[in-house]
């Protein structure tokens, strides 16, 4: 048992308590703090993988600016037990398909995993260069270019639709 | 691969470097606060501390006394870890984003070892600082909320909506200085900006790039929380925003960590923009001194940048009153995000213009 794995196994054990805490801890707030921690150990992770850029890309969207905006609506909502509004039967039922078929995708992906091991495992001893910045940037813009541009294409239309949401309406508000 | 390259000296060297840092930048910060209640006396004709020690040089330790006498109040109904965790966030982020800098070149020995100013030369240093500064809310936010007060509350909230507001230009404006440099790491851009005139024109970034500039010197000010732009600690509107509710050393740890900030800040605008440890006419000097005595030059050349910066922050605070919110708002998301994209069309044009 090398550095490399007594390093992998703390962080992976971290990052799943951390995980868990998410789902576990009673206050929201609390909720959103275990789950900042989290993606610090998946960025910890990406580091171990010599993938830098990603490491805090992840750090700066994630943990910088979305979490932030996380807390910012929980912290006006002021949610408490009492509070909490009673659930009826059709969001309970929607809620139970969801999540089977989400755990239908990770038990798919976890499946895959055990299959096909060859070839997509990371050995961690090598170094491995994709998760920089300068192999990352030409893989996006030579190799996949086309679905890039689509997703930013779907990012600018979810921003147009925000401000158009986010916009006065003229007859209501009070003129200025 | 990279920690099998870790042995005990390389350990005890960065080590001794960062404690050197640290201790430097805590030291800086502590004569910040009396520079600035100097600055401000001097704007406003009055004298300032002259009571501890010689020009009140003892003020910023009778001022540390005095935080830790103070009785230490926690509010009965907040979270009491995040109480604690707020102040000591603020801190931890101010001090984090001085590994980065490179504070001077390289000393080399006689013996051919050689011993490098800078903590962590990571390829990706620039977006690291970016990093850092996106964390840098979390300190005021969780103290804020923790405080269980409905001013600390609304402080928080401005908080959060200045960082992340001006985030975006920060980042937009430091995008066209990376467009232009080809690295996201410090110390190539630092060893880009080498001397003073390279020839056809001047090799410091602020005479590159002087909108992108304009706009990270703004942004930074937002980012610090610091006057015209410190709407989180508004007194007219707020009390005293999120510290309302902290007395004692936590207090302190909030005050302190803003002139770290501001430490760090002014020394990161000069490694970008004002050629770091770079000056006019260094090749000469390094042809007369040791390696070792030129690199602590050189480090002493980058602090006078830095102290230079610190006093033209402490200059703007006194001069400029503070912004309305939607002035801010209009500011930031009006005028310095469309400047800084239209920036970085013209410097994208430029360099094909440069390169075809």
């Amino acid at each position: 048992m090398d550095i490399y794995q007594i390093i992998f196994w703390v962080l992976s054990i971290f990052t799943l308590g951390c995980a868990i805490g998410v789902i576990m801890s009673r206050s929201p707030i609390n909720s959103v703090l275990f789950l900042i921690l989290t993606f610090f150990s998946i960025s910890a992770h990406y580091v171990m993988m010599n993938a830098q850029f990603l490491a805090i890309v992840n750090i700066i969207v994630y943990a910088g600016a979305i979490m932030v905006l996380f807390l910012f609506v929980l912290m006006l909502m002021n949610l408490n037990s009492d509070t909490e509004p009673q659930k009826n039967f059709l969001i309970q039922f929607a809620g139970v398909i969801s999540g089977g078929a989400l755990l239908l995708v990770f038990v798919a992906a976890i499946k895959s995993t055990f299959t096909g091991l060859e070839g997509k495992t990371i050995d961690l001893s090598q170094s491995t260069d994709i998760g920089l910045i300068k192999n990352l940037g030409t893989m996006l813009f030579k190799e996949y270019v086309f679905p890039f541009e689509i997703a930013s294409v779907l990012f600018l239309s979810a921003m147009v639709g925000a401000v158009v949401i986010g916009k006065k309406d003229k007859h209501l508000a009070p003129t200025e | 691969m990279f920690l099998l390259a870790i042995t005990i000296s390389f350990i005890i060297q960065k080590i001794i470097l960062a404690a050197i840092i640290i201790g430097g930048s805590l030291g800086i910060a502590l004569y910040a606060t009396w520079a600035e209640r100097k600055v401000s006396a001097v704007m406003q004709d009055r004298r300032g501390p002259t009571r501890a020690g010689p020009f009140g040089l003892l003020q910023p330790l009778a001022d540390g006394v005095k935080m830790f006498m103070k009785e230490e109040i926690i509010p009965i109904f907040s979270n009491k870890f995040l109480f604690i965790l707020g102040p000591s966030l603020a801190m931890v982020v101010a001090l984090m984003s001085s590994a980065v800098i490179p504070w001077g070149p390289d000393m080399k020995f006689a013996d051919g070892t050689s011993f490098s100013l800078q903590v962590a030369d990571i390829n990706i240093g620039m977006l690291y600082v970016f990093g850092v500064v996106s964390l840098g809310v979390y300190g005021v936010m969780l103290g804020a909320w923790a405080s269980n007060n409905k001013f600390s509350l609304l402080s928080g909230l401005r908080a959060a909506a200045q960082a992340i507001s001006y985030e975006l230009a920060l980042g937009l404006s430091m995008i066209s200085l990376v467009m232009m440099t080809g690295s996201l790491s410090l110390n190539d851009i630092v060893s880009q900006q080498h001397g003073f005139w390279d020839g056809n024109w001047f090799s410091w970034n602020v005479f590159k790039q002087p909108l992108a500039f304009l706009i990270f010197l703004v942004c930074s000010f937002a980012e610090l929380n610091r006057a015209p732009f410190d709407l989180a600690e508004c007194e007219s509107e707020l009390i005293g925003g999120y510290h309302t509710e902290y007395s004692s050393l936590k207090l302190g740890f909030y005050l302190f960590a803003e002139y770290i900030s501001m430490f760090i800040t002014s020394v990161i605008i000069s490694t970008l923009f004002f050629g770091g440890y770079n000056f006019p006419g260094m090749d000469a000097v390094a042809a007369m001194v040791p390696s070792p005595l030129f690199s602590i030059i050189c480090a002493l050349v980058l602090l006078t940048k830095a102290i230079g910066f610190i006093l033209f922050f402490m200059f703007i605070r006194w001069t400029i009153p503070r912004f309305r919110y939607d002035q801010l708002m209009n500011l930031g998301w009006k005028s310095l995000i469309p400047l800084a994209l239209i920036n970085m069309l013209i410097t994208g044009a430029v360099i094909l213009y440069l390169n075809k």
